[in-house]
This record gives C-alpha cells, structure tokens and sequence, in this order.
C-alpha cells in the first residue's frame, strides 16, 4: 500500500462527506433518532396498562390482590365499575386494555383453604399487550398462592390448601422471557450501527461506478487495497463518533449503566465497525447499481435481526440458522454490548467473541479489496 | 517530427506512412495493434483489428456509435482484457503489463469523469496524489497546466458548477499531470460549445508539438480532418486508416464526411 495514494484518498473521502449533508444526518441523526424510537417502543407498550376493577367481594384480599397488580407497574387502575356490563362498555371503547373480576366470596374461599378463582380479561387485538399481561397476571397468581400456601404453613388451624391458592383464569400460554428496556437497550445499539455503517460503506463504490468515476481510477496505479481502506477510515471514524454518542444517551437518557469497561467496550466497537463496514463494502463492489446496493443491504439487515439473536435466543435455532448467523457482525457484538453493559463481563471471557468477530472483519475486507477489478467487463 | 506535428494540415502527411519514421534516433511507435479481438457472448465488439500509432500523432478513432471505438480503447488502457490478438501500448503489453500501462498513460473516459463535488484544486491534487506525486509537485505542474489548458481564476470553483468547457480542459489536466507521453480521450469534445472545441484543440496540437501522441475518438468531422491519422470502425472493424487527406483521395470523394458515409453504407450492405 502506498500512503500518498492512501492518504489522498481518506482525504478526498473527507471532503466529500462533508459536503454530503444526508449522508452526514444518516451517520449521526439517525442512530440517536432509531435508538429513541425503539428505545420507548420497548418500554410504553408494556408500562401504565389501563385496567379496570370489578370487586364483587368487598373484602382486604380482593383489593390486596388489586394492589399487585398496581405494583408490577405494568397496570394503572382507571376504573371501578359496578357490574359486568359495564366493564364490557370499558373494553369495547378501548379506555381500558385489561380488566380484573373478583367475584364473591373470594376470601371466603381463601379462608377455607379451596381455590379461588378470580377472572382476568384482556383485550387481545393487540398480541403484545396480551402477552404481557397475561404474563403478569400469571406471575402474580404464583406469587400469591406461595404466599397464602406460607401463611397457611405457618397458621396452625388452617387447613392446608391443595395446589395453588389463587389460580387466574387465562388462557394463554406462559412465556417466561420478559424482555426488559436493559436487556434490549445493548441489542439496540448492536443492529442500529450494524445497519447504519453497512448502509453507509454500501454505496461507497457503487456510487463512483454510478457516477464514472470509477472508471477513471480504475486507470489509475491506484490499488483495490488502498482504496477499499481509505474509503473505510473515514466512515470508521464517523461511526465510531456515532457509537459513542448512542451509547451515552443510552447511559444518561435510557439510564441503562455500562456495567462492564467503557474502554474495553469502544475497542472492540472498532473491530465490530471494521466488520460491519467490510460487510458493506463488499456489497459495494459486488452492486452494479446503488439500486442493488440497496436491496443487498436489505438483504443482509433483515435476516441479522432475527439471526443475531437480537429477538430470539440462538441456541434454539437448527444448526443450518446458527451458521449463518455466525456470519453477522451483529451476533458477536451482541454478546459483546450485553456481556460488558449488562454483566461487566472482561474480555478474558469475551474471546469468543472477539476473535471470530476480529477475523471475519479481515477477511471481508480482504475479499472486498480482491474482488475489486481494475477493469470493466 | 515535431516540426511535423506542430502544422495540423493534413497535407503533410500524405507521403507519410503508418510506420516508423525513418530517421534517428528510431522513436517507437505509441501503439501497436494486432488482430485485437473483443467478443462479448455472441456479440464481436472489435474484429480483427491491427493498426500502429507513431509517436507524437494525433490519432482520431471515427466511427458510428456501437461500432467497437469505445472497447478498443478501454482495452489499449488496460480496462478490458481482449478475447484475442495484441498490442502494445508505449511499448508495454496490454495484457501482461496492464497496471504498468495505467501508470503510464493519460486517460479521459467518456464522461467528464472528475469529482463534481470538489473544487478544481481539490480534483488536481487528489489525481496528482493517485499517481505518486509529491504535493510540491503537483502545485508547480499545476501552475504551468494552468496556462497550458486556460484554466485561471477557478481553482476554488466546484467542478460541478463549470461549464462542459471548462470540465473538459480540468479533465485534460488531471489526466496530463503526470505528463505521460500518451493520451486516450474517449469522446473529449461531446457536448462542448463550438469555442471551447476550438480551445481543446488548440491545447492538443500544443502537446502534439511536445511529442505526446494523443488517441481520441469523436463524431465531429472537422476535428477528424484536424488529426494527423484517422482510422475508421464500423461494426468492429477496421474499415479505413491513414491520414486524412489520403482517405479522402483514395475514396475519390471531397470531404471526410463523404467518406464516413460511404464507408458506413459499404459495410452495412456488406453485413446484410
């Protein structure tokens, strides 16, 4: 490689940027706008669920029971209505989303040590919702049957309850994965800088063939290398900039802390951006059109977000889908962002991730730079 | 041979053949061709093709569009690898030696091909860096361009912003910098005002006059007249070459144009 031309190049990289408004908003506007955007979509659509109460039973475990509810945060009680008549007209406007029944006799029946049974309606025209909530109520019947069955333990006349005290009448089926803001505000930041920096090196030639330019390099001494790497520093140094700001707005607006080392965290960000600019600069040079750089990027973006486990866990895929998954950037940076955010994890434990992560980064730009041709057929 | 090259009328070249002048020190010729084929599929995009250049010509590639004009040239600069025959290029193959070739010569495709949004001085320096000179240099060369092309007073202007004038002579210089002693210009003159032509041409009869042999391809008539050799394609091949004035008396018609036409009309009956 030579430097002149190398230099020349990164500088002329530079100028261009900085000319180029969108592309600039893309590297830096829309990471935080992408973050925010996600960043609430995860947390509103599960917090403050308005619920109405309907206690037929009047009694301090029917509103002990209601309390819960409140204090998972997820439920907000708005309303008490008096009969089932009226908690349909609050389902059917939509002004409340779930609505717990606790008919007569609900202490009563505690006291006695049978099962109660209370009801719990939720509307489901919106999966997510339902999920959630039936998910909670579900937990909350566990924890208070444990709690009466300890009670009940303890108080000596009592007669032993047989199986679960409280049991909530729900029909759907149990998920014990409650995803958290924590453990998606890392995944976030993973898919968000993948899909940027490979949008961003994708028509970094594509555009220069588009446009003649290439042509002319191409009878240049110029070299594949020196121009693959100097057209990748100054996109690195944009995206790195771009991580930096995301992760603290994660920190200081989304309060999800780096558990781990900061330092640790921003160096292996720079092999992960290497990688994930690779990526795109290999579509790049592949892409006849910036049309086609587009759909590619699309084509490598959409299958990375279910195949990084960035939604569902890896470990439960058929083999076939975890080895193309471990040809995504995204999957190593994963374990990478939510080991050190979330874990503190160090990088002796983080090998695994890092040399993969380090070595499919060279060897996509290795392939970029080869598949360069300094020739039109 | 200088001398020569320096008067732009064609009757010079009359008695002058396509081969090596006599006389010493013996220059090589620019370019040799021979039996340079280029075949895309079923389609034969050059056919059979020979012809040499001498040094220090004007060379004027004619021919109607789609007639292989554009494939010879990218493969003389090293673009394209041809499907059969050869040729030399300042001496160097253009196969084995493609990237010597590159570094060697001056090229301007088709399009004005410059980065629009950067200054001229940006542009200068960025293809002075490509090819391996210093930033010293590149501004003293640059100094002396600036006269040769009549490029004053918009070294700071966005090359997007000048007129087709204007981008072809900074095209002219980026590709020039370097000083080689061939230039390939694949349709420098298209979409040029009549007075900007006039100036380009004046500039390549002043780089004639240094020695540098210089390929190009147009569909203006009067700059083929102005060549000192002219080769005409069509369908692929090699239909005429020779100076101009030559072809013109051996068709025994008045104008180049004359002879384009009938030339063009000769083939296509012949490949029906």
């Amino acid at each position: 490689m030579n430097k002149r031309r190398l230099l020349a190049i990164i500088k002329k990289e530079f100028i261009q940027i900085r000319r180029d408004r969108p592309s600039l908003a893309i590297a830096f506007l829309m990471p935080l706008l992408m973050l925010f955007l996600f960043g609430y979509a995860v947390t509103t659509d599960v917090n403050n669920m308005p619920m109405a109460v309907l206690d037929y039973d009047h009694s301090p475990s029917g509103r002990l029971l209601a309390d819960e509810f409140i204090a998972t945060s997820y439920f907000t009680i708005t309303a008490h209505p008096d009969n089932y008549q009226e908690v349909r007209a609050l389902m059917d406007s939509g002004k409340v989303k779930a609505a717990l029944i606790i008919p007569e006799g609900y202490e009563s029946s505690l006291k006695r040590g049978e099962k109660a049974t209370v009801q719990f309606l939720v509307d489901g025209s919106d999966p997510l919702f339902a999920r959630t909530a039936f998910q909670t109520a579900g937990i909350l019947a566990q924890v208070e049957s444990q709690s009466l069955l300890a009670q009940a333990a303890a108080g000596a006349g009592r007669p032993q309850p047989q199986g679960p005290a409280v049991d909530i009448e729900s029909r759907a089926w149990y998920n014990p994965g409650l995803e958290s803001l924590k453990f998606n505000i890392p995944g976030l930041i993973g898919l968000i800088m993948q899909n940027v920096t490979v949008m961003l090196t994708a028509f970094a030639l594509v555009r220069e063939r588009e446009r003649g330019t290439l042509e002319q390099l191409m009878v240049t001494p110029i070299r594949g290398s020196e121009l693959m790497v100097g057209k990748l520093v100054p996109y690195m140094l944009i995206a790195f900039i771009g991580t930096a700001v995301i992760l603290a707005a994660s920190t200081l607006w989304f309060q999800v802390p780096v558990t781990g080392s900061i330092l640790l965290l921003l160096a292996l960000t720079v092999i992960f951006l290497f990688f994930a600019l690779g990526v795109g600069m290999l579509i790049s040079t592949i892409a006849k059109t910036q049309l086609q750089a587009m759909q590619m990027t699309v084509l490598v973006i959409l299958p990375s977000i279910l195949l990084s486990g960035f939604v569902f866990p890896r470990s439960s895929m058929p083999p076939f889908l975890q080895y193309l998954g471990d040809i995504i950037p995204l999957t190593y940076f994963l374990e990478i962002l939510r080991g050190i955010m979330l874990k503190g994890t160090g990088l002796a434990d983080l090998w695994p991730d890092v040399i993969p992560l380090t070595l499919f980064g060279v060897g996509v730009v290795v392939l970029a730079s080869r598949k360069f041709r300094k020739r039109v057929e | 041979m200088k001398q020569e090259s320096r008067d732009l009328g064609h009757e010079r070249f009359n008695s002058r053949q396509t081969s090596v002048p006599k006389g010493d020190p013996p220059v090589p010729p620019a370019i040799v061709v021979e039996h340079l084929k280029k075949q895309f599929g079923a389609l034969v995009a050059v056919d059979d093709v020979s012809f040499t250049v001498p040094a220090g010509t004007i060379f004027g590639l004619l021919g109607p569009n789609g007639s292989g004009k554009s494939t010879t040239i990218r493969m003389l600069c090293g673009l394209m690898r041809p499907s059969g025959g050869s040729g030399q290029v300042l001496g160097l193959d253009i196969v084995s030696r493609a990237e010597e070739v590159k570094s060697s010569i001056g090229y301007m495709s088709q399009k004005f091909s410059l980065y629009e949004d950067l200054t001229v001085m940006e542009n200068i320096h960025f293809f002075g860096s490509i090819y391996g000179l210093p930033q010293a240099e590149i501004g003293s060369r640059y100094r002396n361009l600036v006269e040769r092309m009549r490029l004053g007073g918009r070294e700071r202007q966005l090359v997007g912003t000048l007129s087709g004038g204007w981008k072809q002579r900074v095209a002219l210089a980026c590709a020039f910098l370097h000083q080689p002693r061939l230039l390939i210009l694949d349709e420098p003159t298209a979409g040029v005002d009549p007075v900007s032509r006039r100036l380009f041409w004046d500039i390549l009869a002043g780089l004639a006059a240094d020695g540098v042999t210089i390929l190009l391809t147009t569909h203006y008539m009067d700059e083929a007249e102005s060549c000192h050799l002219t080769a005409l394609m069509f369908r692929g091949r090699l239909q005429a070459f020779g100076p101009p004035a030559d072809l013109i008396r051996q068709a025994g018609l008045r104008t180049l144009e004359d002879v384009f036409i009938h030339m063009v009309g000769e083939g296509g009956r012949e490949v029906e």
